[in-house]
């Protein structure tokens, strides 16, 4: 049984310091069943990650939902393709017919720059007198992939530049201002190798997909969105023998091509979340697009910029530009996927004859341990 | 080498972590060795991640390694380096590199085992760049 996406949305607030975390939830659910043409009363699943409370309970309660299913897998920014991989299971094996997946969040009006909270885990009083946090680790893959590939400050570059030539036509981006190589290799080194421009904005806000069986998606007016195929995988130190270059996407990406039954070269367009650009880098390579240290070349001179490159990406503007609600991307890039796949993405951006779009998620710490989803769809 | 704007946080000395501060304590930089595999592991734990036996101890390293990464955050008061050294041991660990200009660092280089000092001056392990006289790597 197959699993179709038919709803989408994204909020377009991007500081929201009156509105309650848990009303986000709540509008943006309402968002994507309003796009579906589906009501609360419809969904029998739910999914959701950092929410307001304990889990899934408290925003069940507050949307007033009846779910057969509940699943708050926390992975942090990958956890919504992580979502769509389980409901899409869940709905395959007719547990449930139409599932809700929301996320919601307001760092910018906590003044929280970057998760620098660590967690309790059992490695964090061997590491936490050392003072990482996200910026300085994701910062130490860069350096290890330009002292093992040559890559350079100018090809990362190349993954904000794209970014930016998509967010200057997207009215709801947080920047929107298109920048060059130069702009972002001259900006403030933050944590070398990378720049101030290398890293993500910090918004407010939320997105929400809702996730139906082909009965009930034939049932609605919304172009079919076929997911087909959906990876997870945690990448670690492995007891201190990891290479940090390489990501779980490897593994993520190779079960949903897998599943999917297409391969890199079949994928027209990918919404990869970009909390820095070595994060795009990294994954294209280990998703397949390039090879591994080849990512520094694949992505320069504008080959991720729609219309003029043939790897299209973040054609919303993605992290980098338009919006990285609760410091988590993943459900952005979904829901920019499939925009692509309705054809409704904005004119400038949308890619011709969009029928098969990867969405990919990194979530946690990149150079130490994480958590990679990837997500394939198709239209269908 | 502790800088008040930017300290060194304490270190908590859990049930997990408790061994391996008593071995900075005594300027000891302890890793986790499994009697079944043989094979060194970081950060020390009950089972062998490599093979899952329970059979793991502590163990001293020997001081060297090589600098498998490094960065350098700007963003705070003082900046300092965060780096991954890689042991003559063989596993990668979390670290700090001290006592040097960030500039004249280079991956690959070979570094030795120093001690810092978090707030309540507890040892804390880190690594400087090894002068050429200590560059003793028999690995």
């Amino acid at each position: 049984m197959s699993t179709f996406v038919v709803g989408a949305f994204e909020h377009p607030v991007r500081h929201a310091p009156d509105i309650s975390t848990s009303q986000l939830h709540a509008e943006v659910a309402a968002g994507a069943l309003r796009d579906a043409g589906l009501s609360f009363a419809d969904v029998d699943a739910y999914y959701t990650a950092g929410a307001p409370g304990l889990g899934p309970i408290n925003m069940v309660e507050y949307m007033g939902l009846t779910p057969r299913i509940v699943d708050s897998t926390e992975t942090g920014g990958s956890a919504y393709m992580l979502h769509v991989g389980h409901a899409m299971r869940a709905i395959a094996t007719g547990q449930c017919r139409v599932a809700l997946i929301t996320l919601a969040g307001r760092p910018r009006s906590a003044g929280m720059r970057t998760v620098t909270d660590r967690f309790d885990g059992p490695e964090e009083d061997f590491e936490r007198p050392y003072r990482a946090q996200v910026l300085n680790l994701y910062a130490m893959v860069a350096a290890r992939h330009m002292y093992e590939h040559g890559t350079t400050s100018e090809q990362l570059a190349w993954i904000k530049v794209a970014a930016s030539h998509h967010a200057q036509h997207n009215p709801n981006a947080f920047l929107k201002k298109v920048v060059t190589v130069e702009d972002v290799v001259s900006s403030p080194l933050v944590s070398d190798p990378l720049h101030r421009l290398d890293c993500c904005v910090v918004t407010d806000g939320g997105g929400a997909l809702v996730l139906a069986c082909e009965e009930v998606a034939r049932s609605l007016s919304r172009p079919l969105v076929r997911v087909m195929g959906a990876g997870e995988a945690v990448g670690y130190s492995r007891g201190g023998y990891a290479d940090i270059t390489t990501t779980g996407a490897l593994r993520s990406g190779a079960a949903a091509f897998a599943e999917a039954g297409v391969t890199p070269a079949d994928i027209k367009m990918a919404c990869i979340y970009d909390s820095f650009t070595i994060s795009v880098l990294v994954a294209l390579e280990d998703l397949g697009f390039c090879e591994k240290g080849g990512g520094g070349r694949f992505v320069a001179d504008g080959n991720l910029i729609s219309g003029v490159g043939r790897m299209p990406f973040n054609t919303d503007g993605g992290g980098l530009c338009n919006n990285h609600p609760y410091n988590r991307g993943g459900m952005t890039k979904l829901i920019e996927a499939v925009r692509q796949l309705r054809g409704e993405a904005h004119p400038a951006v949308q890619v011709p004859n969009c029928d098969l779009a990867l969405a990919h998620g990194t979530g946690g710490w990149l150079g130490a341990r994480h958590v990679s989803g990837t997500v394939i769809m198709g239209a269908a | 080498m502790t800088e008040q704007a930017n300290p060194v946080p304490n270190p908590m000395r859990t049930e997990d972590s408790a061994a391996f501060w008593c071995a900075a304590d005594r300027e000891a930089l302890a890793y986790g060795h499994c009697a079944a595999c043989d094979r060194a592991f970081f950060y020390p734990r009950s089972i062998c991640p490599l093979c899952g036996a329970p059979d793991t101890e502590l163990r001293d390293a020997g001081g060297g390694g090589t600098l498998y990464s490094f960065s350098t955050l700007r963003t705070v008061a003082d900046p300092f380096v965060l780096a991954y050294v890689t042991l003559d041991e063989g596993p990668t660990v979390l670290t700090n590199i001290v006592d040097d200009d960030p500039a004249s660092l280079r991956i690959g280089e070979r570094v030795r085992l120093t001690f810092g000092r978090a707030e309540d001056g507890s040892r804390v392990p880190m690594f400087r760049m090894a002068k050429p006289s200590e560059d003793d790597h028999a690995a």
